[in-house]
């Protein structure tokens, strides 16, 4: 789904994101990406969107060589990914209704078919009936379950999520991965960035390990934060 | 592989319009929210639209004045003093065989004394002269209009040549400089119109820029997604689009309410000439040119704010 060959981003200014990274997420897939703040875990997700080019290296996605690819079909790209962002990035002034249906709006879907997704997506996310209302009238975590329904809607291959669970407390963190595997296991690949450790642990999931742009590790996380068994 | 299938059920144009008239009307429903801002700018594109185009319509109505006394070109011939009146009337009659003469009017030199004196307001004093100074006069009205200067010049000759006439005066110098003026306030309103409609441009360019500033997190939401600049410039365009159609509108109306509120004025100013002139409202061609040229400037104002601020815009 993902393959990263000696990737390497160093932004205007010097600074070096990502060193020679490598790496192969499966279709069906899921992994964590996990790091101290800084480590590269944003950049490479902002990679795989488009967000940002490599300057050095290749990426591959869905089999597609991103460094082909012209900008104006970067958006046609970015609708075989859902992306999931720590701060939401919902749009406060429409309905929870309107923000999901955006990306089957941008495609161009017909009003009933995207009715229906929807409150399909909604219901995946046990936001159904809430349709109506504000994003502000959500709580922190319904919020993110609006982003999560945003990015499934258009029913992506692939799943990308910035620290999904960053402003969230452990209980609702659980909650969110479990939306997380319930996607993986229909069959959506899903890459995870996040710095909390206990939780990836508790996943038992595969993890890579980011430090200062390096991949320094690649497997399960077992107990001790830089600890890596192969997997 | 979906968009073959929308394609063949024939729901992909279908869609494709439906959206359009979604953004057309999501366009005018942003600019509802907002009422005294777009009020403002509305207003500010009506009053540069509606300066020339009121203009113009004057302009035409002083043409439409002077085509009426454009037929008139007229030819005085002053005749000798000492000419009888038979030989004046016989040159008269002579002209009327004329081909390129319409009609010769004869005024003695007793009635156009009698004219002067009750014109000029000297009266009495004239009265004290011994001896009536003006000529008589033959006033030739030709076939020929002031289109072609060339034969009224040569008509003028050949008049000057008889041997009564003692100078031949063509009556339409005044009517030449009207019509220079005329050309000069038309190329005035050309300019004027130029530079307003630069205006409207950067008026609605502006505008439309601050929207883009105010709607940035939505359009890097949308980029985010997978919206295409097409996707994210079309409320934008149809934006500028409003602006142009109302700042039109509400420029007609200004023009409008304008002329009636000349019309009074210039029907007593009419009555004084003795003349049936009324003042002219917009007609179609020049209402049709106001309303496109509105739409036009507000989406090319539009499309450029949009191509120049659009691409900086992106997520990070």
């Amino acid at each position: 789904m993902i393959r990263f060959s000696n990737v390497s981003k160093r932004y205007p200014g010097g600074y070096e994101a990502l060193r020679e990274v490598s790496f192969h997420l499966a279709p069906g897939e899921m992994a964590f990406l996990t790091g101290r703040s800084g480590a590269g875990k944003s950049t490479l997700l902002k990679l795989i969107a488009l967000i940002e080019r490599p300057s050095g290296g290749q990426v591959l996605v869905g089999g597609q060589n991103l460094n082909k690819l012209g900008r104006w079909r970067i958006p046609y790209h970015r609708r075989n990914i859902g992306v999931i962002f720590q701060d939401h990035r919902l749009l406060f002034d429409r309905t929870v209704y309107d923000n999901v249906a955006l990306p089957l709006i941008i495609a161009g879907q017909g009003r009933q078919e995207i009715g229906r997704r929807v409150r399909a997506a909604l219901d995946k996310v046990g936001l159904l009936g809430k349709e109506k209302l504000y994003p502000i009238t959500l709580s922190g975590g319904e919020q993110q379950r609006v982003g999560i329904a945003r990015a499934v809607v258009n029913k992506p291959p692939l799943l990308l999520a910035d620290e999904p669970t960053g402003n969230l407390d452990p209980a609702l963190s659980r909650e969110i991965m479990r939306i997380f595997q319930d996607f993986n296991r229909v069959g959506v690949s899903v890459l995870i960035a996040s710095h909390d450790h206990a939780l990836i642990r508790s996943m038992g999931q595969r993890a890579l390990t980011l430090e200062q742009g390096r991949l320094i590790g690649d497997g399960q996380l077992v107990s001790g934060e830089s600890q890596h068994g192969q997997g | 592989m979906a968009r073959a299938e929308r394609r063949r059920d024939g729901g992909w144009l279908r869609n494709y319009l439906l959206r359009h008239a979604q953004t057309l009307f999501y366009a005018i429903g942003q600019l509802s929210r907002t009422p005294l801002a777009t009020l403002m700018t509305t207003a500010v594109i009506a009053i540069a639209l509606a300066m020339p185009t009121g203009l113009h319509v004057l302009l035409k109505n002083m043409q439409g004045v002077l085509s009426g006394w454009d037929s008139a070109a007229q030819i005085s011939l002053f005749l000798e003093h000492n000419t009888s009146e038979q030989a004046a009337l016989g040159l008269a009659e002579q002209l009327r065989g004329h081909p390129t003469i319409l009609e010769v009017e004869y005024i003695s030199a007793q009635q156009a004394m009698a004219e002067f004196q009750r014109l000029s307001g000297f009266g009495e004093a004239l009265n004290a002269l011994e001896e009536n100074p003006l000529p008589p006069v033959l006033v030739v009205q030709p076939t020929l209009d002031r289109q072609d200067p060339q034969a009224l010049q040569a008509l003028v000759e050949e008049l000057r040549a008889e041997a009564t006439v003692d100078l031949a005066q063509l009556d339409m110098e005044w009517v030449e400089r009207l019509y220079a003026l005329m050309e000069i306030g038309k190329r005035g309103v050309w300019l004027l119109a130029g530079l307003l409609a630069l205006a409207v441009i950067l008026v609605v360019g502006n505008t439309i820029r601050l929207m883009i500033q105010n709607r940035r997190d939505e359009i890097v939401i949308i980029k985010l997604i997978g919206g295409t600049d097409a996707f994210i410039r079309r409320p934008f365009l149809y934006t500028g689009f409003w602006y142009g159609i109302l700042g039109a509108l509400l420029a007609f109306i200004m023009v409008e309410l304008s002329l009636l509120a000349l019309a009074g004025p210039v029907n007593s100013l009419a009555v004084l000439y003795n003349s049936h002139f009324r003042l002219g409202g917009m007609d179609f061609l020049t209402t049709g040119g106001l309303m496109g040229g509105g739409l036009l400037l507000g989406l090319l104002g539009s499309w450029l704010a949009v191509g120049r601020h659009l691409r900086s815009v992106e997520p990070t």
